[in-house]
């Protein structure tokens, strides 16, 4: 309905402008075409100034107006090293351009205001002139010289790639449809492999991890970024093209599938005194949501961005990333925060190819496990309390044969029990419930001397160990899930006398 | 007063029919066989001026549909909190409407809104319903031909752009969607189904319509340099063309050289879609698979794409400065300033326009070094612009400019080429781009100096020439409101952007609000939106100008309204198949003697008087 008001009511202005054209022109037939003709002509002409004026006015009040966001002012200043450089060149380029456009104009409308036909004037017969024309090459010859000689020495200073000796952190950023993976290169400071073959939904990157540089790298929410360090960022695709950028800091640049492109940058400004500056402008010094008047102001919730900057399907513009510059030594407590992505999602599943295997690492952090335990036991009053659970230790299903790994837990246990030779312990067996009880007691019991003779093979004494057999009686967990099942599967120490 | 239009008119043909050349043009009986039917006379038409109207008024109907199209998208930039539920009777599932009544436009139509939008209105209008138009209407008219070298060829020239655009309207609707990754349509996000649903079978369609395109350019490229070099009437040596031939001319030369590249890049993407090939894909994990290819690269096609691209922004402008050149020394009663600078330009422009094509590229992952000689020829190519502009500004200086609708159209677009070629000294300087490139910065640029330039050129030489075409005038009132509201509302709408460009805003984002730095802009927004709906309903006023006047407009009375040098104006009023009625014409001087030894105007086909020494230019 307000559909066919509008057409309407169109229509009918429509009808009315024609008509009053037409009368308009007719009017001027009848008044006398030279007299309509002239008043129009002069009636244009003096339009023509008024747009000048108004039009180049405009600009410079909007200019104006805008100023804070033009770059390199305001609160729009480069947070990076090379930004003010390129700001600059921007700027020097306004200027230029800006002396050429006013003049140009100028000249454009108010010849067309003095020149306009008028009774009696004549034309001047002016085909060429060499001698302006030479003029007005060169000049423009000459200022694209000088901007381009500016522009060259900065375009290589900023994309000049770094030197292997230099002093640089190295990251990656991966986009794919509709965000960002970061990566960075964790305490060995090399980034692993990848091969897009083995992307799947728990290696969003291919991360290959035969490759160990890929062990600890690890994978960021947020771009945090130490002030001052010089990094270079590798700029990967998985799917389409998209583009690394951040405003604030004048990087930009294609992730494309196949293709690593970089960008070298280096941030100058912490999101701390980037906020100290945008304290000092009024717009930011109203409250961030507006809802809420006493809030925190605009300034103090700023933070430097991440955004997709090349079309890349029909979430391009929700691409974001909370991109963070801090101190150095904020930067190093920030990674020492940091978990690799393999220990914390790859390491025991599927992909891991290092199933048969453990990591100095983890046997010092098992170890540590164990060895805690244990005196919370030892120290501990109450006999419930006096219970390790053997967290590591397997065996092959329905046999009482360990699996391989399980030695490594079995040999903190010996250790322990050589350092504290008063203790003894029963070596407990426990079984879920499925199947039969019987089997499942007899089960529980091979699996508890199995551990024991493995200690007595290392070195403790036979008559320290008493091994048991409890099958499905003492549940720990709900036997209904197959979560608490494995839970209730399990080999237990009790101190028994120490 | 009569009296003069009487002695004028039988000057000129008193002239032709003593001087002109006789190709017994009517022993062959051309006009029967041409136009004998209905059908043959106005559908499928030999005749170089019905073509042109063809070419003009399809342009016409798709520029309504583009313009359209971007203002919608502009509603939902513009008005974001506003409900559209109102379009969706127009535009069905597009328009995603929530429980609380309120709808939006869905993302992936935003994108295909802002593709078919680009698309169209470089290709469809400023390509062919320009360069369509003018180089039809006015090749044969002013060199004095009697049609193209090949009116079959011309007429497939049309019929296969008429074959394009009945694709592309088709990928309109289909349930896909049309193609929605960028008029540029970069791969892998063209080229995979997977990534986006108008990279299905709306891209097939959107390639499928541009190669029937480019067959159109090609047909007619051929034939309007042929028309050039060979249908010169005598006496017409290349020296004394109007520069609105040397620009077609040229342009003409830029799709021949450039299109089929385009194709290619076309060929390869659709190969890689269809038949399992890697030139443009590698190392690509999508839809929950790695796909197959390997060792292609995405940049390719961008050196292919913008190898046509760049030309292709000059292949839409030099037509618009050809018309623009003629219409501003016509109508300010003085020679066009510098003739010779004027098509040394055009062909330095030309020619500059083929190695520049990376400029487009400084951020795509090329290696930085080869940037940098890209980014002196780039620059090298704002001289001969700067230069074309100067000698405008000196072709109004000491004239007598009529103040008519197609000569402020022509001052516009000199206007609009001054502000939107001063950007591009920003774009091309490489180390500025890397702030600039994809953001607003970049839509102002392209919009000023190409998209509204453009228009401009094309409604200076539609107002100029619509008296040859139909024989009567457009409306001068409607005329200037649609020029001023024109004018006002182009810069409202893109004089903005540059300070949004400037912020660091993205193109090609449905919605601001993701960012904290892109999304505290709303009121410009809305402005722009504003804007460009206000300058959408004056272009309507166009539109109802020209079918108005096309019926009802004032009657020419005499052959040569403006008092023009140029061939055309000796042709009859109502001018048939074959031009010239009797002899064709011949050229005895260049085109722009105006207030040459006090005379206001001298035809082309004017001997030298006793004493007087050719226009030295
Ligand atoms: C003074 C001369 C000019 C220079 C130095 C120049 C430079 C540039 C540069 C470097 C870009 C790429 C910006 C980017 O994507 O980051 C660009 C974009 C563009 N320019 Fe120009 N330009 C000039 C004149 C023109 C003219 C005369 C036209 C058309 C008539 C034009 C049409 C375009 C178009 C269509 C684009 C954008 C294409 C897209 O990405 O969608 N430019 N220009
Ligand atoms: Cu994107
Ligand atoms: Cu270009």
């Amino acid at each position: 309905m307000t559909g066919l008001i509008i057409l309407i009511s169109f229509l009918l202005l429509a009808i009315v402008v024609v008509q009053i054209s037409r009368i308009n022109e007719l009017s001027k037939s009848i008044r006398g075409e030279e007299y309509g003709k002239q008043r129009s002509i002069d009636r244009q002409g003096r339009y023509l100034l008024i747009f000048m004026v108004v039009f180049l006015v405009g600009c410079v009040v909007s200019a104006y107006y805008y100023k804070n966001y033009m770059l390199g002012y305001g609160p729009h200043t480069a947070a990076s090293e090379h930004g003010p450089m390129l700001d600059r060149l921007f700027n020097v380029t306004l200027i230029i351009t800006g002396i050429v456009f006013f003049l140009t104009h100028v000249a454009l409308f108010w010849f067309g205001y003095k020149y306009r036909d008028q009774p009696g004037k004549k034309a001047d017969f002016m085909p060429h002139d060499n001698k302006l024309e030479v003029i007005w090459t060169a000049i423009p010859a000459f200022a694209m010289f000088a901007l381009v000689i500016n522009g060259l020495v900065a375009w290589n200073k900023v994309m000049d790639d770094v030197d292997p000796d230099e002093d640089y952190m190295e990251i990656e950023a991966t986009g794919y449809q509709f965000a960002w993976i970061l990566r960075y290169p964790g305490p060995d400071g090399a980034l692993g492999a990848r091969d897009f073959r083995k992307i799947n939904g728990v290696n969003p990157l291919g991360q290959d991890w035969t490759d160990v540089k890929n062990l600890d790298d690890f994978q960021p929410t947020d771009l945090v970024l130490p002030k001052g360090k010089k990094v270079r960022v590798r700029i990967t695709a998985r799917d389409v093209l998209h583009d690394f950028y951040l405003p604030h800091f004048r990087v930009k640049m294609d992730a494309v599938p196949g293709l690593p492109t970089y960008f070298v940058f280096t941030p100058n400004k912490t999101t701390e005194e980037y906020r100290e500056e945008l304290s000092k402008f009024p717009e930011y010094q109203v409250p961030a949501d507006p809802a809420n008047p006493d809030g925190p102001q605009l300034w103090e919730v700023f933070e430097f961005e991440l955004a997709c900057a090349e079309l890349c399907g029909s979430g391009h513009y929700s691409m974001k990333k909370i991109v963070r510059i801090v101190e150095p030594d904020e930067y190093e407590a920030w990674l020492r925060e940091q978990q690799s992505y393999y220990l914390t999602s790859v390491r025991g599943g599927s992909d891991d190819p290092y199933t048969e295997q453990l990591f100095d690492f983890e046997l010092e952090a098992r170890k540590g496990e164990f060895d805690d335990a244990l005196s919370a036991a030892i120290d501990a009053e109450d006999p419930a309390d006096k219970i390790v659970r053997l967290k590591y230790v397997f065996f092959e299903t329905g046999s009482a044969a360990l699996t391989a790994l399980s030695r490594y837990e079995l040999e903190n246990v010996k250790d322990a029990m050589l350092e504290n030779p008063n203790i003894e312990i029963e070596v407990g067996g426990h079984t879920d419930n499925t199947g039969d009880a019987e089997a499942n007691l007899a089960l529980s019991l091979a699996r508890a001397e199995a551990v024991a003779n493995f200690l007595v093979n290392a070195g403790v004494p036979q008559e320290r160990l008493v091994p048991t057999g409890y099958g499905e009686l003492v549940p720990v967990d709900d036997n209904g899930t197959e979560a608490g099942r494995a839970n209730n599967r399990r080999t237990e120490l009790k101190i028994i006398s120490q | 007063m009569a009296n003069l239009v009487e002695t004028a008119k039988t000057k000129e043909e008193a002239l032709i029919e003593e001087l002109g050349y006789d190709d017994h043009f009517h022993d062959h009986h051309h006009g029967d066989k041409y136009q004998s039917s209905f059908v043959s006379k106005y559908i499928f038409s030999m005749d170089h001026k019905i073509i042109a109207k063809q070419f003009l008024i399809t342009g016409m109907i798709w520029a309504i549909i583009g313009a359209a199209m971007s203002v919608i998208f502009r509603l939902q930039l513009g008005f974001p909190e506003e409900s559209l539920a109102w379009i969706k009777p127009l535009l069905g599932k597009w328009i995603v409407v929530d429980s609380n009544g309120f709808g939006t436009l869905d993302p992936e139509f935003y994108y295909a809104l802002v593709t078919m939008h680009g698309t169209i209105i470089v290709f469809f209008v400023l390509t062919a319903g320009l360069s369509g138009t003018f180089s039809n209407l006015l090749i044969p008219l002013q060199v004095g031909a009697r049609d193209m070298a090949s009116p079959f060829l011309n007429m497939l020239s049309y019929w296969f752009f008429f074959l394009a655009s009945v694709v592309m309207f088709i990928s309109l609707f289909l349930n896909t969607g049309p193609f929605s990754g960028g008029w540029v349509a970069y791969p892998p996000l063209s080229a995979l189904p997977e990534a986006s649903s108008g990279s299905k079978a709306g891209m097939t369609l959107w390639t499928t319509s541009l190669v029937f395109f480019v067959v159109s350019v090609l047909l007619g490229g051929v034939n309007y340099i042929t028309t050039v070099l060979n249908l010169r009437t005598k006496g017409m040596t290349m020296w004394r063309l109007p520069l609105t031939i040397w620009a077609f001319f040229v342009t003409a030369i830029l799709g021949l050289l450039s299109f089929p590249v385009l194709v290619s890049a076309f060929f390869l993407l659709m190969f890689d879609r269809g038949l399992g090939t890697s030139f443009y894909l590698s190392e690509i994990f999508i839809g929950g698979q790695a796909l197959d290819h390997v060792g292609g690269s995405p940049i390719l096609y961008q050196h292919l794409f913008w190898f046509l691209g760049h030309p292709e922004v000059y292949i839409i402008i030099l037509p618009a400065m050809g018309l623009v050149s003629e219409v501003l020394s016509v109508q300010s009663r003085k020679p066009i300033f510098g003739y010779r600078a004027m098509v040394l330009s055009i062909l330095a422009i030309a020619f500059l326009s083929f190695i520049v094509w990376a400029h487009h590229m400084f951020m795509s992952g090329v290696n930085p070094f080869i940037s940098n000689i890209f980014v002196v020829f780039t620059l090298i190519i704002a001289v001969p612009s700067a230069v074309k502009v100067f000698n405008w500004i000196a072709t109004l200086y000491r004239g007598r400019v009529r103040m008519n609708t197609p000569a402020l159209f022509a001052i516009g677009f000199v206007s609009m080429f001054i502000s939107g070629g001063l950007t591009g000294i920003f774009l091309g300087n490489s180390a500025i781009d890397i702030q600039l490139h994809d953001t607003y910065f970049v839509v102002a640029h392209f919009h000023i100096v190409m998209g509204v330039a453009a228009f401009f050129g094309m409604f200076a030489g539609i107002y100029h020439w619509f008296p040859k075409m139909y024989g009567r005038f457009m409306n001068e009132t409607m005329g200037k409101i649609h020029f001023w509201g024109t004018m006002i509302g182009a810069y409202v709408i893109f004089w903005p952007m540059h300070y949004l460009g400037m912020i660091g805003v993205p193109r090609r984002y449905y919605s601001f609000d993701t960012f904290d730095a892109f999304g505290s802009f709303d009121g410009l927004n809305a402005f722009i939106t504003i804007g460009a709906i206000i300058t959408f309903v004056v272009q309507l006023l166009f539109v109802i100008n020209f079918f108005y006047s096309i019926w009802k407009g004032k009657k020419m009375t005499e052959k040569n309204p403006w008092k023009a040098n140029t061939l055309e104006w000796t042709t009859p009023i109502d001018t048939g198949h074959g031009n010239w009625p009797g002899k064709i014409p011949t050229v005895q001087r260049w085109a722009y003697d105006y207030g040459k030894d006090g005379k206001e105007f001298i035809t082309q086909v004017t001997p030298l008087a006793e004493g007087e020494e050719p226009s030295d230019h």
